[in-house]
């Protein structure tokens, strides 16, 4: 994974809640066996229409949209199937952050480890933050996950949480795969110190 | 004497196998099992970095989201799921793992299969490239969902970073009256604290509702604990797990088997032992439940009108309500009793088990599907197909008019072909009423597989009640 940079983008918001994978990107597109190609489905059923023509009310399919990296989504994102092409989709579509009040857990630990930020703020925030890309689409905002904050338009920051190992592995470019193997000899002695309970090659 | 542990700290804590501050546990994972949507990018990592898989005799593969429920002896039709299925054999041949594909007599969804053949048991940690594994939570397992990477972790390590969950106990007090299932005890918790409420969270299920259910019936609960949001859902394991996992083929056998019994005895919650969320419900005045939105937490009693976005002082709330409402093309207010359906998916791996299909059958024995409607009637497995053939209930379902199909997920996610046409409603057993999920313009209305047998006679939202 490539070091997570400060950097400033156009935001593309999408206030609906609980937005699902299978919105993000539908499960008939799953049979794939690669991470590829992945961007064209991001959120296809809401960008396309039944022949497949983009539907030029939404909103991944304005002019605003091209090149944003900011992903302005409504609470509680991310929720239902575990499917990791959801961040394959948004990040090969160019996005490098999600910002929202809250995210589903398994998404957002796929986040993680695909170098896409998942930005907590707080309602009031989150708010403003859809206010401020209605009134002006052009505005931008910077992601600066070392200071842990958003910078805002006028040069107000916020701050975001996240853990400080998540946030390490992102600014150091380190996967998690690396970190266990490093580990191996804990694992064998845990291994080693218990019962197997199950054999699933047997009978 | 030690602090009082819940049993979700208990399993947790028998399985941290390293934890330094600021970082993650390293937590170990005894069951790992896999199927042929998540993990092909899985095995390529591996390859790509020259890894094997560590513990093969702790993982199982079956095919079941892509899978046709056709005849298995023709050839597979779509190209795209024939190449992922047969991916999936390769990749487990290659690596050495036991794959109950296709063709195999015990192949079926994967939360089917893993308690049935045994292998899930009380204590045990499991992980699955799926949100429903918290299914095997029904058996005092800490049981979750994982990405693909994470599938990628466990294959080549046996081990997962994670972060501790909170606590959260539902109890479910009384009992639960005739009409009303596990399924709707599921969905009236959903609705009653969203589908977001259990973030971060894992679900002890608790009280003498819970208590009287059966093995199949609390996995049914256990299973839609991710719809809630959280990340695992568990019922601590007493004599109705031990009865059922006691003969199974993986179970332990002999003096095994009693030193499993003693550890297991010793999982359920300590007394006192605190939680950091509760919520209670009263079981015995729960009505069938059935959804009406387009996320599971969008649920009403079957005899309650439609929530009026009119009436919602939220503007957000409001707004999704609509917007839900509208793809479901609902009006607020109104009872959703006597609207057409035109299908009914009775299957999957909430309510795919031989009791859900006993259920379905016992109400359509010697009754006829309405004409209009479409009715599919899916095996979560091999062995619950068998099962349901010794007990001639295939012949009640075709006599009634539905089909009977091969296992498989089937309708709920629609990957297979089984699907909904734009527009049509369909009342579902599966867990997932989410915009297209059975079919791109479907609309699904989730509910119990007694609910979705009389929509089925009817051809209209239906209270089972008046059919008993
Ligand atoms: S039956 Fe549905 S929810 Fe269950 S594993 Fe299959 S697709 Fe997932």
């Amino acid at each position: 994974m490539k070091p997570f940079t400060r950097f400033a983008s156009r935001v593309v918001a999408l206030p609906n809640r609980n937005v699902d994978t299978d919105q993000i990107i539908p499960a008939r597109f799953l049979k794939t066996t690669t991470k590829e190609g992945l961007d064209r489905q991001l959120f296809h059923d809401w960008r396309y229409d039944a022949e497949g023509h983009p539907r030029p009310d939404f909103v991944l399919n304005q002019p605003r949209a091209r090149g944003a990296q900011i992903l302005l989504a409504g609470d509680n994102f991310g929720c239902g199937s575990s499917r990791e092409h959801a961040p394959w989709a948004l990040t090969q579509f160019g996005f490098r952050a999600v910002i929202s009040t809250s995210f589903a857990d398994i998404f957002r630990q796929n986040s993680l480890k695909n170098s896409l930020l998942p930005v907590i703020v707080p309602a009031d925030v989150h708010q403003e933050l859809f206010a401020l890309v209605e009134r002006d689409p052009e505005m931008t905002l910077a992601v600066d996950l070392a200071g842990q904050k958003l910078e805002m338009p006028g040069g107000r920051a916020v701050e975001f949480p996240i853990d400080p190992f998540s946030r390490q592995c992102l600014l150091d470019g380190v996967d998690e795969l690396g970190y266990i193997l490093q580990h191996l000899p804990a694992i064998e002695e845990f291994e080693a110190g218990r019962a197997v309970p199950i054999n699933t090659l047997a009978g | 004497m030690s602090k009082p542990r819940t049993i979700i700290e208990k399993v947790w804590d028998s399985h941290v196998v390293h934890e330094q501050p600021g970082a993650p546990a390293l937590l170990y994972i005894d069951l790992h099992l896999v199927h042929e949507v998540t993990s092909p990018q899985a095995f390529q990592g591996l390859r790509e970095r020259g890894l094997k898989v560590r513990r093969p005799d702790l993982t199982i593969a079956t095919a079941d989201h892509s899978i046709p429920t056709t005849d298995r002896s023709l050839p597979i039709v779509d190209p795209i799921a024939a190449k992922q299925l047969a991916q999936l054999e390769a990749n487990c041949a290659e690596f050495g793992i036991r794959c109950l594909g296709v063709h195999s007599d015990r192949q079926g969804i994967v939360h089917v299969i893993g308690p049935e053949l045994g292998l899930t048991q009380p204590g045990m940690t499991v992980v699955c490239g799926d949100s429903h594994t918290a299914t095997h939570g029904a058996f005092g397992a800490l049981a979750f969902g994982v990405g693909t990477s994470e599938v990628e972790h466990v294959l080549a390590t046996q081990c997962l970073l994670q972060r501790r969950s909170k606590t959260f106990r539902v109890q479910v007090e009384g009992a639960l009256r005739p009409g009303v299932s596990a399924k709707d005890i599921i969905l009236a918790l959903i609705a009653r604290i969203g589908a977001g409420g259990g973030t971060a969270s894992v679900f002890e299920y608790c009280g003498p509702a819970i208590r009287a259910l059966s093995m199949e019936e609390r996995m049914t609960v256990c299973n839609m604990s991710i719809e809630g949001g959280a990340r695992a859902g568990l019922i601590a394991p007493d004599d109705t797990t031990f009865n059922y996992l006691c003969g199974r083929p993986h179970a332990p056998k002999a003096k095994a088997w009693d030193e499993a019994l003693e550890r297991w005895r010793g999982l359920p919650t300590d007394e006192g032992a605190a939680y950091d969320r509760e919520v209670t419900l009263d079981g015995s005045a729960l009505e069938p439940m059935i959804t009406f939105g387009t996320n599971p937490g969008m649920g009403i009693p079957i005899t309650a009108p439609v929530p009026d976005p009119a009436r919602v002082g939220d503007a957000n709330e409001r707004e999704s309500l609509a917007k839900a409402l509208a793809y479901m093309d609902l009006q607020g207010g109104k009872p959703l009793l006597g609207r057409p359906i035109n299908t009914v998916f009775i299957g999957s791996c909430t309510n795919g088990r031989i009791s859900d299909l006993r259920a379905a059958a016992g109400l359509l024995k010697g009754r006829k599907v309405n004409p209009q409607v479409r009715v599919l009637v899916v095996p979560g497995s091999q062995e619950v197909k068998r099962e349901a053939a010794a007990e001639g209930l295939p012949e009640i379902f075709r006599a009634a008019g539905a089909e009977w199909r091969e296992p498989g997920c089937s309708m709920c996610i629609a990957m297979n072909g089984d699907q909904l046409q734009p527009g049509e409603y369909s009342v579902s057993t599966s867990n997932r009423n989410f915009e297209g999920r059975q079919g791109k313009g479907g609309r699904t209305f989730l509910a119990s597989p007694l609910t979705a047998a009389a929509c089925a006679i009817t051809g209209v939202v239906t209270d089972v009640r008046t059919l008993l």
